[in-house]
């Protein structure tokens, strides 16, 4: 099992931390994991992506130009990387703030309505979480119990009272998705 | 963790003595990581902070001077400014550990990868006859293995070693196997191993001084000769580098770093196209692994040296070659980082590759 | 005055030759004031019984070669870097007492960043600086000390502010940072200067083995052949000129420490 994902949309939508719980949920069920950002100015409000790779053998190149799963959270990002997703990929996208649509028809188009949800439930910081939810639904590369697990080990200690809100986003996103 | 991160506990783990530092992107989490982990209450470890890659490059001679493990890491401007010390280190003969996580130049340039200080690097930088022993590392793991073995062949040969990585390496996540802890090396272990140290005299009858001044011509030409003795040795005994599906290729990539990775990539898509391609990966850029290139050059139908930059490791591929086999060049510079997809066109454009 | 008395007021005897100044040809020129600093650093460093413990950092420029005549361990720095070689010097073996030796284009020109740097972070270290106002090893070019007027080869009809800027006082500047425990501007010129120069050398030493900061000691000093006069002119035109610019006495003392 190879799954090669790109992350993208603006700095400060999660998408590097999103990328990085994913990663390390990986490497706690023992698979070989890769997480390139892009990094610098994009940071700060730009547009930010990230390439994870979960595999169960060696990973040859952390940069990719094709991949099996595009998750894809502005215009911009739909516009540069809609090409990229492989004939039979998944192309997962945001609606919000989207004016055109994914147009390919050789790969699977899924809609996630993360912001709307994500407004509705009051909590902004859940955003990332309840796409990750989505994500994982429809393809279960890790279990929600693993990315749990992994919070407890890299958050600190006093940010732990905030692992049920993830758990319960990452079940809401569950939802978004059949 | 990051590739910088690792730099950091690897340092640690390894017994270093000192780092110094300034910042710069794509390399601060070393200096920001060595701050977080606070080694000087555990290890003893001197972590500074200084106030520019000058005063840094000065800090590592001079901590080197006394036979202690020290290092620094830096960016391409950043290392450019060090090469003056860097030369003296080298004329020194001290034992050191600098480290280039290579961005986008010429000038302030871009803060994105690139592989463009080939030349700096293997070539000198600074001043006067001088090498450095250059480790290229391609993963998060070799960025936490190479500044042992960094360290190790710096003083086997004592002789200043670089880690030439870039910002993917730097700035990527992978897993990591951390080395074991060692302790520091106490001062009379230090005194046993480098005689030369600079400690203050502590009883010696000799004053040990530690300097690159020499205004007698033959006895300065007899200094040059002494290293270049040393560099014969380490050209002899450490070169090192990986082979990748070369067995049946009809062609070779060279590629070393980051790059080497993307191509295993092209070498996958290549050959589900039926193109038999294989990769010769440096790990040492010098020494070069110039009889293993000249080996495989008898045998394939061409090599494709791939860099992002203008063409640089190319030139010492084709002198390896020594015509036997064309040689051509891709490279992406300014901050791209090319896909593997890219690689593979080139490859089959520049060789007029029928499939 | 009779020897014993001058023993008697804790001066030393002028002739004799302190056991840790190597018995090489000095390269420095008649009438220059290193060779006298390079014997009271001796005196003190045996003295205070520190000849194991020392290490000197030497400077590019006329003081380059200090290594060859005091028998300590000794680093040869790059051109203005001596407070950044021995910061690392200090910080990593904390049981040595590390001073600089360094001229004013070392020093206060190219080196100016790391002068700054190590005294405001307190490095332990002593900074012995020789002010000569001019570079004297390159043939007697501007340095940032030059005064306004003086000729120089650079400067051949005068340092003029408009065109060269303004000497630079930097052991004026280095008192202000809170790093500095103990500067102080002395002399080589009189027997009298001598002791008070050795007196300052001494406390500086003493200050960097109890880890006090960093201790600056600025010597205003001769270059006659760069300044193209006999020893002596030399030593009169810098009592008229330079001690205008740069008055010797103690600039700032944080411990007051007695022998």
């Amino acid at each position: 099992m190879t799954q090669e994902i790109i992350i993208t949309g603006f700095g400060g939508q999660g998408v590097l931390s999103m990328g990085k719980i994913l990663a390390y949920a990986g490497l706690l069920d023992g698979l070989e994991v890769s997480w390139m950002p892009s990094y610098g100015p994009e940071q700060r409000g730009g547009t930010a992506n990230v390439t994870v790779i979960l595999s169960d053998e060696p990973i040859s190149s952390p940069v990719l130009d094709q991949y099996d799963i595009a998750v894809i959270l502005n215009q911009q990002s739909l516009d540069k990387f809609e090409s990229h997703v492989k004939p039979g990929g998944t192309l997962i996208y945001d609606p919000y703030g989207i004016h055109r649509l994914p147009e390919r028809t050789d790969i699977k188009v899924v809609e996630v309505k993360a912001t709307e949800t994500t407004i509705a439930s009051g909590n902004l910081k859940a955003y990332n979480m309840i796409l990750l939810g989505a994500l994982l639904k429809l393809y279960p590369m890790v279990s929600p119990d693993t990315v749990i697990k992994g919070l407890e080990k890299t958050l600190p200690q006093r940010h732990h009272h905030l692992i049920p809100m993830n758990r319960a986003a990452i079940e809401q996103g569950a939802t978004l998705v059949d | 963790m990051k590739g910088n991160e690792a730099i950091a506990h690897a340092a640690i783990r390894y017994g270093v003595d000192g780092y110094f530092g300034y910042p710069i992107t794509p390399q601060s989490e070393v200096l920001e990581t060595l701050e977080e982990l606070r080694p000087w209450e555990t290890t003893g470890m001197v972590v500074l902070q200084s106030e520019s890659e000058v005063a840094a490059i000065n800090m590592v001679y001079g901590g080197a001077s006394t036979g202690k493990a020290v290092m620094t890491s830096s960016s391409s401007p950043g290392v450019s400014l060090m090469q003056e010390g860097i030369s003296y280190i080298a004329a020194g003969q001290l034992p050191t550990l600098i480290i280039n996580v290579m961005r986008g130049g010429p000038g302030l340039g871009t803060i994105q990868p690139s592989q463009s200080d080939y030349f700096q690097a293997v070539k000198g930088g600074g001043h006067g006859d001088y090498r450095l022993i250059v480790l290229a590392p391609a993963s998060v793991q070799d960025m936490a293995d190479y500044v042992g073995l960094g360290f190790d062949l710096a003083f086997k040969y004592r002789t200043p070693a670089m880690l030439l990585s870039d910002g993917i390496v730097g700035q990527m996540m992978e897993k990591v196997v951390l080395p074991p802890f060692r302790p520091r090396r106490t001062d009379a272990e230090i005194a046993k191993q480098c005689p030369w140290a600079v400690t203050g005299k502590r009883g010696r009858k000799e004053r040990n001084v530690s300097t690159t001044l020499e205004l007698e011509s033959r006895t300065m030409e007899e200094n040059n000769r002494r290293l270049q003795a040393v560099y014969d040795e380490i050209e002899r005994n450490e070169v090192r580098f990986e082979q990748y599906m070369t067995d049946d290729a009809d062609y070779l990539f060279v590629a070393f770093g980051c790059m080497s990775r993307i191509c295993k990539k092209s070498i996958e898509q290549a050959r589900s196209r039926g193109i038999k391609v294989g990769l010769l990966r440096p790990i040492t850029l010098w020494p070069f692994p110039t009889g293993a290139i000249a080996d495989l050059s008898k045998r394939v139908k061409g090599i494709l040296v791939a860099e992002m930059n203008a063409g640089q490791m190319v030139e010492d591929v084709r002198l390896a070659a020594e015509g036997r086999t064309p040689v051509a060049h891709f490279g992406r510079n300014g901050g791209i980082v090319p896909n593997p997809g890219e690689v593979v066109e080139s490859l089959v454009s520049q060789f007029s590759i029928k499939e | 005055m009779t020897k014993e008395e001058i023993l008697a007021r804790g001066g030393s005897k002028v002739n004799a030759r302190p056991s840790l100044l190597l018995d090489a040809t000095m390269h420095y020129c008649p009438g220059c004031s290193h060779g006298v600093v390079h014997k009271l650093v001796a005196e003190v460093i045996e003295e205070l019984g520190m000849t194991d413990s020392a290490i000197g950092i030497a400077p590019v420029g006329c003081a380059v070669f200090a290594y060859n005549y005091i028998d300590i361990d000794w680093i040869e720095a790059a051109h203005g870097r001596a407070p950044a070689v021995a910061t690392a010097a200090a910080r990593l073996n904390p049981d040595a007492m590390v001073f600089t030796y360094q001229g004013d284009g070392d020093l206060a020109a190219i080196g100016t960043c790391e002068t700054i740097h190590a005294c405001n972070r307190g490095e332990n270290i002593t900074i012995i600086f020789i002010n000569n106002g001019i570079y004297g090893m390159t043939g007697g070019q501007m340095a940032p000390t030059t005064l306004e007027g003086m000729k120089t080869s650079t400067t051949p009809y005068g340092r003029r502010a408009d065109l060269n800027g303004y000497p630079l006082n930097i052991t004026n500047l280095v008192k202000e940072l809170d790093g500095t425990c103990y500067v102080t501007r002395q002399t080589v010129h009189t027997p009298a200067a001598v002791r008070k120069a050795k007196a300052a050398i001494r406390q500086a030493f003493i200050n960097t083995r109890e880890k006090r900061g960093t201790s600056f000691v600025e010597i205003v000093s001769t270059c006659n052949s760069g300044w193209k006069m006999s020893p002596a002119d030399a030593n009169k035109w810098m009592e008229e000129h330079m001690f205008a610019k740069y008055p010797p006495g103690e600039i700032k003392n944080t411990v007051k420490d007695q022998k």
